[in-house]
């Protein structure tokens, strides 16, 4: 099965890393150029990792691979991510 | 909120659930809907006592998220199946804060008998002159109903008052097949698709 899910689902996960919230960022994709939140990519699960995939060219822009005791995330996809930074001006 | 179950033997399972309750505290009410094959939500519904110890992640998402605080712009719903659930805490949020945004929800369901929350739905609306609520019957329509069983169309997401002018703020929810075809009608009905935010949800294989 190949249905994809969205960026929501990569709350949880990606929430381990960062310390802001992810879904909510904006991330510019390296493929195409269309910005859109993270929550609004296309994520497939059936793969050893989770992989979003821009919603306009379908590039890939994030990878993340969890292990046992570490993760490994590639963000080769994304040319500029742009977070909120609660409590800041 | 994800939930993670793990059995003795180490094995773990993993699935994310929206949380179906207004912010209150410590408390919250996530809805899981029974997979007869699935891996966890057989257990939740069926096994899980009250008492038991579960392990726990969130809340998670600050994206599929209505802020009340923001302008009283009106919001429309529209939930397929189980994907009601995060539409529901938006709805309870708006009646806890006593918030005067009109709400509409276009609520998708196979028959009468799957619709969750259709009763607190049906006595929140007659106490209410500010939610709507619309069903939309895709296999089985109650007997009388005006319109025979199908999916979601253009007509239900435009009614009166609904119109994409109106620039309400749409939140979308469920399998990823009927987010789709929703979003894909407001957008062709005139509404700005950065009006629109969406949540599919569906099987993960969220095992670690």
């Amino acid at each position: 099965m190949t249905t994809h899910l969205d960026g929501n689902v990569l709350g949880g996960e990606l929430g381990e890393l960062f310390t802001v919230d992810i879904t909510a960022a904006t991330g510019q994709c390296a493929s195409c150029g269309t910005v859109s939140a993270i929550a609004q990519t296309h994520v497939y699960t059936q793969a050893p990792g989770l992989v979003a995939r821009c919603p306009s060219c379908a590039g890939v822009m994030l990878r993340l691979v969890r292990g046992p005791g570490r993760a490994w995330l590639d963000l080769r996809g994304i040319s500029c991510l742009q977070l909120a930074l609660p409590g800041q001006p | 909120m994800d939930v993670r179950l793990t059995a003795a033997d180490g094995y773990s399972a993993q699935r994310s659930y929206s949380i179906a309750s207004a912010p209150d505290g410590d408390r919250i009410e996530l809805t899981v809907q029974r997979l007869p094959d699935g891996e966890v939500s057989p257990y939740l519904g069926q096994v899980l006592a009250a008492g038991d110890l579960l392990e726990l992640r969130g809340p998670i998402g600050g994206w599929f998220v209505w802020e009340p605080d923001l302008a009283p712009a009106p919001v429309l719903l529209v939930a397929g199946g189980s994907g009601v659930v995060p539409l529901m805490a938006m709805i309870r949020t708006r009646a806890a804060t006593g918030t005067h945004a009109p709400f509409r929800l276009v609520y998708s369901v196979r028959g009468p008998d799957d619709a969750l929350y259709a009763a607190e739905l049906a006595e929140r609306q007659r106490e209410d002159d500010g939610l709507h609520v619309a069903y939309v019957y895709t296999r089985t329509a109650p007997a009388g109903w005006p319109v025979p069983p199908g999916r979601i169309g253009a007509g239900v997401l435009s009614a009166p008052g609904w119109t994409p002018d109106r620039h309400a703020a749409v939140f979308i929810c469920g399998p990823t097949g009927f987010v789709e075809a929703a979003a894909n009608l407001l957008v062709n009905a005139g509404h700005a698709p950065r009006t629109i935010k969406t949540e599919r949800f569906g099987p993960s294989g969220g095992q670690s």
